[in-house]
């Protein structure tokens, strides 16, 4: 901001206090209005999982759960989120025990470059947690917000369809 | 994005004190921060109405369906009654976008769509929707997604939603407030025709918000359905769609709605058409007559010719496919 701002400028340009919890930790945060929940991730919180791919809500790379809905942080304003709880790929691992679904993309090799796998990971998380996806076809709608440019989609859906199986036969 | 200011009022009234030129409502925000971000749209305030009260989906005193403004599309598409009394419109909704997108998308923004006319979006080139009065490139440019009805010299545009072809054929109500109060819009008078003002999507006053959608008490929840068909299996937006909605009496058709996405400026209905298939029995000689009326003044540009002919087959498939289409 140069010296001549106006007080329109003034208001334009102010920060807003924002404070979320992001993979169980409280983050406070002074952002401008623009700055998007991805950008947020990435660029202030050091938290790169979340990968931008468009920056256009077409690709589902930088998908992440807010308040347990999977959504895309590139089309998404930081300052809207105050109060939020946002996981990211980094928040799914325990210590050094991968997520089920995580062991399952590497042992089903459901990716070749891995630039979209976080937001694949993320969104079938979404899709679980929905439970209405059973299916190879209803996954395969569900997931479609997400693309993958290797096309390692039936790996993909293989490592999902895994995961959906061992939580049925696991005992409540 | 170019900078802007940000509010978040609590109350109706706060919101709707805040709006004035250069400032814009935000709630999912997933197709105005897209816009944004493509400098087609440079607010100067954005007004977060998702702190408003407007997220119920309650009975109406008739016998329909209130449904708040900042219900998500995702919501909405699950909620038991709707899909019980209007599954029409929970299929609609499914059919569109994807699931990170409906489950930020709200109902009101839903309506507020704007077009995905590629020239829309480029700045680089004329829009008269973007730009009054600086011309159309999609008349004479790449318009294989555009409109075949309705259309004007100044503006091919289509509307992208499928939510608001199932409200049409429905005969939802919008619920808007403002400052002169509240009133309700029937769904056929929201969205506008291009005509000469095609910056003008629908007829919602300055300053006026979206708070609500009511559904009429009539579902058609026995024979409804949902056709899209698009350039690839999902996620994509519809080359040509179809609502359709029957209801049935003594072998004949007693009433039929048919809603056409993709083919013009707004959900295309035709009144003809629909009353052509009264007293008619339900077979495909019907579903082709009344076809047939409802694209009489289809109009092709240079590489969407093939929509009139796919529409018609997508008339006579929804109608086909509403008589044993129903809530499962
Ligand atoms: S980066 Fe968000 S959808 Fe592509
Ligand atoms: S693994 Fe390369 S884009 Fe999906």
């Amino acid at each position: 901001m140069n010296a001549t701002a106006t007080d329109e400028d003034e208001g334009r340009f102010a920060a807003h206090a924002v404070t979320l919890t992001v993979n169980g930790q409280r983050r406070q945060v002074e952002i401008q209005p623009w700055v998007t929940l991805l950008d947020l991730l990435r660029e202030r919180l050091g938290l790169t999982g979340s990968k931008k791919g468009c920056d256009h809500g077409q690709c589902g790379a930088c998908t992440v759960l807010v308040n347990g809905h999977r959504i895309n942080a590139c089309l998404t304003l930081a300052v809207m989120h105050e109060g939020a709880e946002v996981i990211t790929v980094e928040g799914l691992a325990e210590g050094d025990a991968l997520h089920p679904l995580q062991a399952a993309f590497i042992e089903h090799d459901a990716f070749q470059c891995g630039y979209c796998t976080p937001g694949q990971i993320c969104s079938a998380l979404g899709l679980i947690v929905e439970g209405e996806a059973r299916s190879a076809d209803e996954i395969r709608e569900a997931m479609s917000g997400n693309l993958c440019r290797c096309g390692a989609y039936p790996n993909i859906l293989a490592a999902i369809e895994q995961v959906l199986a061992d939580d049925e036969r696991r005992p409540e | 994005m170019s900078p802007f200011a940000y509010r978040k009022p609590a109350a109706l009234d706060e919101a709707l004190a805040l709006a004035g030129p250069g400032a814009r409502f935000i709630a999912g925000g997933t197709n105005l921060l897209d816009l944004m971000k493509q400098d087609v749209l440079r607010p100067k305030l954005l007004i977060d109405i998702t702190g408003l009260p407007l997220r119920g989906i309650a009975p109406t005193g008739d016998g329909g369906l209130l449904i708040g403004a900042l219900v998500s599309n995702a919501e909405l598409a699950r909620h038991p009654e709707v899909l019980r009394r209007y599954p029409l419109l929970s299929r609609a909704i499914l059919a569109g976008a994807s699931p990170q997108l409906r489950n930020m998308a709200s109902t009101g923004g839903n309506l507020l769509q704007r077009t995905r006319c590629y020239y829309f979006y480029d700045t680089a080139t004329p829009c008269n929707k973007r730009e009054p009065g600086s011309g159309c490139a999609a008349r004479d440019g790449l318009n294989r997604i555009h409109a075949i009805l309705g259309a004007s010299e100044h503006c091919v545009a289509t509307h992208p939603s499928d939510m608001c072809v199932a409200l049409a054929a429905l005969e939802a109500k919008v619920v808007v407030a403002g400052p002169e109060g509240e009133r309700r819009i029937p769904f056929a008078d929201f969205h506008r025709l291009p005509g000469d003002t095609p910056h003008q999507d629908n007829n919602l006053e300055d300053g006026e918000l979206i708070t609500a959608v009511e559904l009429p008490p009539t579902g058609f929840a026995s024979h409804c359905a949902y056709l899209k068909v698009r350039d690839r299996a999902s996620y994509a937006f519809a080359l040509v769609s179809v609502a359709a909605l029957l209801e049935l009496d003594g072998g004949l058709i007693r009433e039929a709605r048919i809603a056409v996405g993709g083919v013009a400026h707004k959900p295309w209905r035709d009144s003809e058409a629909e009353v052509a298939l009264i007293g008619q029995p339900p077979v495909e000689a019907s579903f082709h007559a009344a076809a047939d009326i409802l694209l009489r003044d289809a109009q092709p540009l240079a590489h969407n010719g093939f929509k009139i002919e796919l529409a018609r087959r997508c008339i006579v498939r929804a109608l086909s496919d509403a008589i044993g289409g129903g809530r499962p």
